[in-house]
């Protein structure tokens, strides 16, 4: 039986950098089928919260659950179940498109490969450019390319840093429709965006930080 | 295990698959590998006749420059795209991205000392291949002990401002013990009459240091990259 989660429990996480606090005793907890934003100004919080929930970095203080197992005891398997699109997008400009998918589900060890790359490619909008390297896309292009690279491997969390940067209109609406469908499938999902508009009608709930504390 | 050599080998292979396409670690890595070589056979050379001793010194000054170079653009790659952070957050163990980026940049080395290894023996008239395996243990034992801490190194600075300075600072002290190795065992094969036990000796110190080097390296890959 693969590792698996329904719930991630922030309880009283802190980070600090240095001297710096970046964030400040923060308590969420997030349950399966719900999408959830982290808002807040540049440099509240929100991307190191990204991280820790990641497993990218240790807290300072607190503890992060997923229902009852840390990072240290989930392991690799934990890290099987977590799907990150950072500010940066995590792809090799060197390869093409396919290649960048094929060398994720590999890394996963992910079955049906050429099945599931063929299926990303056309979630992506970019079947006919397969073949291409991706240091020629757009940065939409490249945006939608690695939300498919994200989550290729059907991860339960999905932690997305500013997905709608770089998309135009149409392929925002495509954004909002594929996180409907993973609310459905029962995705924990946590996005930081600055794009209130975009996500109006789409979130479960929201949460603010302000200089790495949750606001009231 | 199978799972460990399989992710070794999908890391391996990502890396060869990006350098056959650009080529350009190889090719700027074998450049300053064969000016190097160049530069010193103008100091070390006179009236046709090389300084005694100075063709193993070149010949691993060259494969320590050039392996640097080698290791600071093949992170410089994983940090363009952050795609260290997507390897990372993976269920691939530590250590086999460790091993997977480790054989990308020895294969890298070997194909450069391909081509450095007959220009020192032709521009100072060594005799590098008249005892052609130990000369060929002495390289990969050498290299690979290089390798094993520089890679360690280069993914700790991933990151960090100053990479390009801290990387030599950090690196060449710790290795210094397998240049010297390297060196003396490659010296005690030029000599006119070769002293084939004393390179012998070389190289089984050579292989310790790769096997506590390596060990080290795997011990703390993992902690070291987890922030």
């Amino acid at each position: 039986m693969p590792l698996d989660f329904t719930v991630l429990r922030l309880i009283e996480v802190s980070r600090t950098f240095g001297r710096r606090r970046a964030l400040n005793r923060v308590s969420l907890t997030l349950e399966a089928g719900t999408i959830t934003a982290l808002l807040g100004h540049n440099g509240a919080g929100k991307s190191t919260l990204l991280s820790i929930a990641a497993t990218l970095l240790r807290p300072s203080g607190g503890d992060v659950r997923y229902d009852d197992l840390d990072a240290a005891a989930g392991g690799a398997a934990l890290r099987g179940r977590i799907g990150l699109l950072g500010h940066d997008l995590y792809l090799y400009p060197e390869l093409t498109a396919a290649e960048n998918l094929r060398f994720f589900a590999n890394v996963y060890a992910l079955d049906r490969i050429e099945q599931r790359v063929g299926e990303a490619l056309e979630a992506a909008g970019l079947t006919e450019r397969r073949d291409d390297i991706t240091a020629g896309f757009s940065r939409g292009m490249r945006q939608r390319l690695a939300l498919e690279r994200a989550l290729i491997h059907q991860p339960r969390l999905v932690l997305l840093d500013e997905p709608f940067t770089g998309l135009d209109e149409a392929s925002r609406g495509a954004l909002r429709t594929r996180l409907r469908a993973l609310r459905q499938s029962g995705a924990i999902v946590i996005l930081t965006t600055h794009d209130r508009a975009a996500i109006a009608d789409l979130i479960d709930s929201a949460v603010s930080l302000v200089d790495g504390r949750l606001a009231a | 295990m199978r799972g460990f050599f399989r992710a070794v080998w999908i890391v391996t292979r990502k890396d060869l698959l990006i350098e056959t396409r650009t080529r350009e670690i190889f090719f700027t890595t074998a450049f300053f590998a064969l000016a190097c070589v160049l530069v010193f056979a103008f100091g070390f050379v006179r009236d046709g006749r090389p300084v005694q001793d100075a063709a193993a010194g070149i010949l691993w000054i060259a494969i320590a420059f050039s392996g640097t170079l080698a290791l600071g653009r093949a992170f410089e790659r994983e940090r363009q795209g952050e795609t260290l952070r997507a390897l990372l957050i993976s269920p691939i163990d530590r250590p086999a991205l460790y091993v997977g980026k480790l054989l990308g940049i020895l294969v890298l080395l070997a194909a450069v000392e391909t081509l450095v290894v007959p220009l020192v023996a032709l521009m100072f008239q060594a005799p590098l291949f008249d005892h052609a395996w130990l000369m060929l243990g002495l390289l990969a034992a050498g290299t690979l002990g290089f390798a094993a801490v520089g890679t360690l190194f280069a993914a700790m600075l991933v990151r960090a401002r100053s990479r390009d300075v801290m990387l030599p600072v950090l690196l060449y002290p710790i290795t210094v013990p397998v240049i010297i190795a390297g060196v003396r065992g490659t010296a005690a094969l030029l000599l006119p009459e070769a002293d084939e036990p004393m390179a012998r000796a070389w190289l089984a110190m050579l292989v310790f240091f790769d096997v506590v080097f390596v060990t080290l390296a795997l011990w703390t890959f993992e902690p070291v990259m987890t922030e």
